[in-house]
């Protein structure tokens, strides 16, 4: 596969502050990425460091074959950092021109990006009279502006109402669907978890996981089952070596897996053995819980 | 290189404040011309000043630019918000990561100033030759273009001035701080020399050095054109001062600013390249 960013032994100190920490990781092409970390956990420096705005302190860090320099590089990428930053006395166009020109290519791709972001009708409004919303998604059209070969977005929908949010997330997704490689930071997980097909995990500057979201946990998910006899089924499940810990609530069983089994087979053993199920449904763990549970444990 | 300075002018064009500053430095700079319409009539007493040999080639030279050299102000004003706005709009941020170098984007300001100073200069050049050929006494070609070593002076005086502008707003990252820095900065110059003479060396050793200063080696590529006058050089001579004062650009004032302005554009540079933004 294709690598677009290699990260290796990244360190960051600000004064006696470690804000990132010997961080390595690499991005493949086509994929979804998250950096998830509580707040102050160095997602923003590490982006800022891969962008060319903070300075390192030790480590390395390549952008696709490695040959390039970071300026260039910068060039086919998109991104987005904080806040939107845009000159506030220009227009949406005048703003959009200027980087083009930065960006060395032709300002035929305003239009289209503009109107993927539904700014369109206010092409010519002063950056200055937008809203938050507007403005960040003027900053997401900007971002596309050169068709990047990866999109980096640092807490797109951070301060932005439900309906804001909502749009951003929809233009992602639009994004995601065209196959562009997407970077994108932030502290909601639920939002991580409705894009992102990797991971990387930070606390306190440190990776805690890089990787897949499925492999977060070696976890193979659990069955929620509800059944007339429950006792019965309790006392089967518990015989049976693919279940480890069982729980009881509200009607409910919750066995978790110890390894690899299907609904289909559970079901199809558990009405050999003269059970009918009235509810039988099969669960991995929330990344919130997958990320809280590693957060917690180191 | 016309992107980085097609970059620059996009910044600079769509801001009011810059555009209405830069027209009206342009107009002043124009505006030099109305001089030639001051006429005094008070009964017998009749002075017009365009008879008093100030349009007179070469001396319209050394006149022109050192009166023009004024208006610079306005400049420095739009040179030192051009620096200052990127910090406080964040935008220089954003242009780091759009795919400039920092390389990239001192350069395109320092060409900034290169184009401001040169048409400047062809500017300056064009009213004075204007005012000249209506005016001067003199018409010769080899007397007008004589002295044209001012033109140089003026284009290197301004280029020194606006890159200390430029390391100011860099430096300061506010605008109206950086241009107080700028005052502060002339009156630190003066309080030097003022304590080197006094206390530390003799006054005369004290006027070596201050010529070192960046500011002070601005002003004097081109020193002041009016004790030269025939007016004032007769005052002079009537009331028995000695007026003769030595009006030369020398090589080494060049090099002096020149390398102030190296060193600016160096430290901008570096400090641009050492932050964090």
């Amino acid at each position: 596969m294709e690598t677009i960013l290699t990260v290796q032994n990244l360190t960051k100190k600000f004064g006696f502050l470690t804000a990132v920490k010997d961080l390595s990781f690499t991005i493949e092409k086509g994929n979804v990425y998250g950096i998830l970390g509580p707040n102050g956990s160095g997602k923003s420096t590490t982006l800022g460091i891969i962008l060319n705005v903070v300075n390192r302190t030790a480590g390395e860090f390549s952008w696709f074959d490695g040959n390039t320099s970071t300026h260039e590089a910068l060039k086919k990428v998109g991104a987005i950092i904080e806040r939107p930053n845009f000159y506030p006395y220009m227009t949406a166009i005048q703003n959009l021109k200027l980087v083009c020109k930065i960006k060395e290519v032709p300002d035929t791709k305003i239009q289209e990006k503009l109107e993927l972001v539904g700014l369109w009708d206010r092409k010519d409004s002063k950056f200055r009279t937008y809203s938050l919303g507007m403005k960040q998604r003027l900053a997401i059209a900007s971002a596309l502006l050169n068709d990047p070969e990866i999109l980096i977005l640092d807490e797109p929908t951070n301060g932005l109402d439900p309906q804001g949010i909502h749009q951003i997330r929809e233009i992602i997704k639009k994004i995601a669907a065209q196959g562009t490689t997407i970077l994108l930071a932030s502290h909601l997980l639920d939002e991580v978890e409705k894009v992102c097909s990797h991971v990387v995990i930070l606390r306190k500057g440190e990776k805690l996981y890089a990787g897949p979201v499925d492999g977060m946990l070696a976890s193979h998910g659990f069955f929620e089952l509800r059944t007339k006899d429950l006792e019965k089924l309790e006392s089967l499940l518990e015989k049976n070596a693919s279940f480890g810990k069982i729980t009881r609530e509200n009607g409910t069983l919750t066995a978790f897996l110890k390894e690899e089994m299907n609904a289909e087979e559970l079901n199809k053993l558990l009405f050999e053995k003269g059970l009918v199920l009235s509810h039988l449904v099969k669960r991995k763990e929330s990344l919130e819980e997958q990320f809280l549970t590693l957060t917690k444990n180191n | 290189m016309v992107r980085l300075l097609q970059i620059e002018f996009i910044k600079l064009w769509n801001n009011r404040a810059s555009k209405i500053l830069i027209t009206s430095y342009f107009l002043l700079l124009t505006s030099i011309a109305l001089v030639a319409a001051i006429k005094f009539d008070i009964g017998p007493v009749q002075f017009h000043l365009a008879d008093q040999g100030i349009f007179n080639f070469p001396y319209i030279w050394h006149f022109n630019t050192f009166v023009t050299a004024i208006f610079k102000l306005f400049l420095a004003i739009v040179i030192v918000s051009m620096m200052a706005n990127e910090y406080s709009n964040k935008t220089i941020k954003q242009n780091l990561i759009d795919g400039l170098s920092k390389k990239e984007f001192i350069a395109s300001k320092f060409l900034t100033v290169i184009s401001f100073s040169l048409i400047s200069t062809v500017f300056v050049f064009v009213v004075s030759m204007i005012l000249g050929l209506v005016y001067s006494d003199y018409n010769e070609i080899s007397i007008i273009f004589s002295d044209l070593e001012f033109l140089v002076a003026f284009f290197v005086k301004l280029v020194g001035f606006f890159s200390f502008c430029l390391f100011l707003g860099i430096f300061v990252k506010r605008s109206a701080f950086a241009l107080g820095f700028l005052i502060l900065w002339v009156i630190l110059e003066q309080m030097v020399f003022g304590l080197l003479g006094w206390k530390v060396t003799s006054w005369e050793s004290a006027k070596m050095i201050k010529s070192l200063f960046p500011l002070e080696s601005m002003a004097n590529l081109i020193k002041e054109p009016f004790s030269r006058l025939s007016a004032v050089q007769n005052i002079g001579q009537q009331i028995g001062e000695n007026m003769s004062f030595d009006y030369q650009v020398y090589w080494y004032e060049f090099l002096i600013v020149i390398l102030w302005t190296a060193i600016f554009v160096y430290l901008s540079y570096a400090l641009l390249k050492k932050r964090d933004l």
